[in-house]
């Protein structure tokens, strides 16, 4: 595989930094990477992969384009509402750099479907809103040994960091064992949130995605993230690994994907 | 004194502040301090049985409390206590 003439304009502003260049131009055309959710987070990040030649895009969201979207969901237009948000972001992304693969998969992923899907790409990024969905995805890297890099947010907050347990690094269940019972934090859509909160959160993710694929910069898999708008504060804690964690620790309990994982969503 | 730093999903418990500063000499003890001045706020933080939630996790200065003593963690003052809840928005 090699850069086209074209590419090679395309990416020239890639190609001249020392941390890229050529080769590292040509790791993100061969790279594959898929976002799990098409919304406020994968749409930001999916639209800096695809200028950023991010060879092949996988889009797995089973929602259409609602009006309330749009105040976040910038991959997404007034033209598109109601169409699949998948086949609405394809749209999108091809239009902004037609020499890349999308993929788009208009549906929820589950136990099921998740495994296959996920082992087709390199990098997963986790832009979903729930905590089943979130549980799952975690799970279903550890087993495929696929790199993770989640991010979250709530009304003027956000919370981002990559997962990695087949690089030694800890899982998303080091840090958060289990998921909450309904009821006890808001976690669904109809929770308000900052709409350029999303920009940013699903930008860094993006961003994170670039350095584990060329191989480049500080990871953030040993620390959380947590972004607060309002005070305009960046804060990193520790995130170590947990040695008595359910999925990557040395006894675990969790050995497949078949455990139960609705969490329901009510505030 | 010691800050602690409050998430958003707990700003309504605390009149909207972001940030409080009390007096404790644990973890512990800062969870019913704060009880006392934001009442409902352990049921966030705590099970029935006491116990710190398992999707909540707390911080002294930038460390995990469940990798320190957990509740036992003892405090000084000039310590950060960060409360950093799961969050799942997309
Ligand atoms: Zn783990």
């Amino acid at each position: 595989m090699e850069l086209t003439e074209s590419e090679i304009q395309r990416y020239s502003r890639h190609i001249i930094l020392q941390d890229v260049g050529g080769k590292g131009q040509l790791k993100l055309k061969r790279a594959k990477v898929l976002l799990i959710g098409a919304g406020g987070l994968g749409s930001p990040a999916g639209l800096y992969l695809a200028a950023a030649g991010i060879g092949t895009i996988g889009l797995v969201d089973g929602d259409v384009v609602d009006l309330s979207n749009l105040q976040r969901q910038i991959m997404h237009s007034t033209a598109t509402l109601g169409k699949p948000k998948v086949e609405s972001g394809k749209k999108t992304l091809s239009a902004i750099n037609p020499e890349i693969t999308i993929n788009a998969y208009h549906q929820l992923v589950d136990a099921e479907n998740i495994l296959p899907l996920v082992s087709q790409y390199d990098i997963v990024l986790d832009g979903s809103d729930n905590f089943t969905t979130r549980f799952l995805v975690n799970d279903a890297c550890f087993f495929a040994k696929k790199t993770l890099i989640s991010a979250s947010m709530f009304r003027f907050e956000g919370q981002l960091t990559t997962i990695k347990p087949h690089a030694g690094y800890p899982c998303y269940r080091c840090l958060y064992p289990e998921p909450p019972p309904a009821g006890l934090v808001p976690n669904c859509q109809e929770a308000g949130v900052l709409g350029v909160l999303a920009g940013t959160m699903g930008i860094l993710q993006a961003s994170e995605a670039i350095k584990e694929i060329l191989g480049t910069g500080e990871t953030i898999a040993d620390k959380l993230l947590i972004y607060d708008a309002l005070d305009m504060k960046f804060r990193k804690v520790g995130r170590p690994k947990d040695p008595a964690c359910p999925l990557c620790g040395s006894n675990p309990k969790i050995k497949d994907l078949s455990m139960d994982y609705t969490v329901s969503c009510t505030i | 004194m010691i800050k602690v730093r409050i998430p958003t999903p707990l700003r309504p418990l605390t009149k909207n502040q972001g940030e409080v500063d009390v007096t404790a000499g644990s973890i512990a003890d800062l969870v019913n301090t704060l009880e006392a001045s934001y009442p409902g706020i352990k049921a966030r933080l705590c099970d029935d049985s006491g116990e710190l939630r398992r999707f909540v996790n707390i911080y002294v200065n930038e460390e995990d409390i469940r990798f320190l003593k957990g509740k036992d963690t003892a405090l000084k003052s000039g310590d950060e206590v960060s409360i950093v809840p799961a969050i799942a928005g997309g």
